[in-house]
């Protein structure tokens, strides 16, 4: 563990365990991610990335374990869920921005209809965030009319817009033409630089490298090991870690 | 041929008037509070409970299934047998809003269905409780693709407003009838009576449209 990094717990995951359709996804998941701190998750897809994701703000509910943001048990009851919910920034694969609000509506309706902020003052912070993510003059314009780089940006600035604690990235990247992927890479990094406090599901293994505070590699549901990039990239414990960089690397590119 | 526009100006058009306004007032109570019902349903059964959304079900199988007549005779003909009255106005307005919401709800519902399930996923995501959701999030988006399969509903509505005379309400189809009977010239004040419709429909029609594309947004629908 590397030392220096003392800084308070933002969020702490302790033995999630969840089953599909009779299939074991996640079979006991623990990590603790502190104040400003960036991990990233990789892993061969289906061993549950986005599953966790999804516990984590339990979108989908785990079967088993406890979860913690900034000291507080996450429970799922209707009251408590949404308090949490607003407090960790979800950025999906597929963007989901909603597709009858301008970029600017999108950023804003979390801010007036779940923070109940004035009409004004959401404004000024919905156009606040999008010139944070490049995107002040594409403020009027419909998802439809985005491409997929700027939506993500959208996607990212209304996340961002509810000031979470914790960022979620599933796999930001993924559903993105290659030229594109870089003006989002972009805003993460920044967002990295800034001190946010990040967990991000991705492929980009060069990106991984340079942003992570910590890699945690997944497989079949279980943390096989993890660390800071340096040791997981030049010295895996396990021959499957090395395996799976090698492969990844060759397909992703750094 | 002068006593031909005599009759029509100044018999057949004052008698239908009327009739056109009770027409009228038919439909404009009707559309809204059969839409509104129409959504509650269809929201009911996406969203509701398995009892709720059962009710709902089979609410819609027993308006759909059974013919409209059928329903508004038992409201104005049936119900009285239990000690409940309505006049003939009322019973048709009730039969028309609770027949036409069940279509509606069908529209709706399909529209619902086909929003994607990234939407709820988000609008959760944001700390919307399931309610908050539905009203500013899936609804906007299904009402806006289920306009053109309510129109056509609304435009139906229109014309069945006719049965209304089954149950003695005279409106439209009514007046004519009467006026028709007395002077015994069906072909004249039917083919007039029809003319309305075809304006009222047109109206109607031309009023759908514009809603349909001041509330269009890019990539939706």
């Amino acid at each position: 563990m590397q030392k220096g990094i003392d800084k308070v717990v933002v969020l702490e995951v302790e033995d999630i365990h969840k089953k599909y359709r009779g299939q074991d996804i996640l079979k006991g998941i623990s990590f603790k991610v502190r104040k400003g701190e960036t991990k990233v998750i990789i892993g061969p897809s289906g061993t549950g990335k986005s599953t966790l994701l999804r516990c984590i703000n339990q979108l989908t509910i785990p079967d088993k374990g406890r979860i913690w943001l900034e000291g507080e048990e996450v429970i799922h009851t209707k009251k408590n869920i949404n308090q949490f919910r607003q407090k960790m920034g979800m950025v999906f694969q597929d963007f989901n921005l909603f597709d009858h609000l301008t970029a600017l509506g999108n950023v804003e309706i979390g801010l007036t209809r779940v923070k109940r902020m004035d009409k004004d003052e959401a404004r000024q912070k919905a156009i606040e965030e999008l010139k944070k993510v490049g995107l002040e003059e594409q403020a009027n314009l419909y998802p439809a009319q985005l491409s997929g780089g700027q939506k993500q940006r959208v996607s990212i600035a209304r996340a961002l817009a509810m000031d979470p604690k914790v960022m979620l990235f599933d796999e930001p990247t993924s559903a993105l033409d290659p030229e594109l992927i870089g003006e989002v890479l972009e805003v993460i990094k920044n967002l990295a630089i800034q001190g946010m406090t990040m967990i991000l599901v991705t492929h980009e293994m060069g990106f991984a490298r340079s942003v992570a505070n910590e890699i945690i590699f997944m497989e079949d549901g279980k943390i096989l090991e993890s660390g800071p990039p340096y040791q997981l990239f030049n010295n895996p414990k396990y021959e499957r870690t090395k395996r799976f960089l090698k492969k990844i690397t060759e397909l992703y590119g750094e | 041929m002068n006593e031909f526009y005599y009759f029509i100006r100044e018999i057949l058009l004052p008698s239908l008037f009327e009739g056109t306004l009770v027409t009228i007032k038919l439909i404009i109570f009707s559309i809204p509070l059969g839409l509104i019902l129409g959504v509650l349903i269809a929201v009911g059964r996406v969203y509701g409970n398995r009892i709720i959304s059962f009710l709902c079900a089979v609410y819609v199988i027993f308006f759909r299934g059974t013919p409209l007549l059928v329903q508004l005779f038992i409201l104005y003909y049936g119900l009285p047998s239990v000690g409940i009255f309505f006049s003939p106005f009322v019973a048709a307005v009730i039969g028309f809003i609770l027949c036409s919401c069940a279509y509606h709800s069908e529209y709706i519902r399909g529209a619902i269905q086909s929003i994607k399930s990234g939407q709820m996923m988000a609008a959760e995501a944001l700390g919307m409780s399931r309610v908050q959701a539905i009203l500013y999030i899936i609804l906007p988006q299904a009402l806006r693709r289920a306009i053109p399969g309510c129109s056509n509903e609304i435009i139906y509505l229109v014309k069945y407003s006719s049965l209304a005379f089954m149950v003695t309400c005279v409106e439209l189809t009514g007046a004519g009838k009467i006026i028709a009977t007395r002077y015994f010239k069906y072909t004249e004040v039917f083919l007039v009576v029809g003319i309305i419709y075809l304006l009222m429909v047109s109206v109607v029609t031309k009023f759908l449209d514009m809603l349909e594309k001041k509330l269009e947004i890019p990539g939706l629908g």
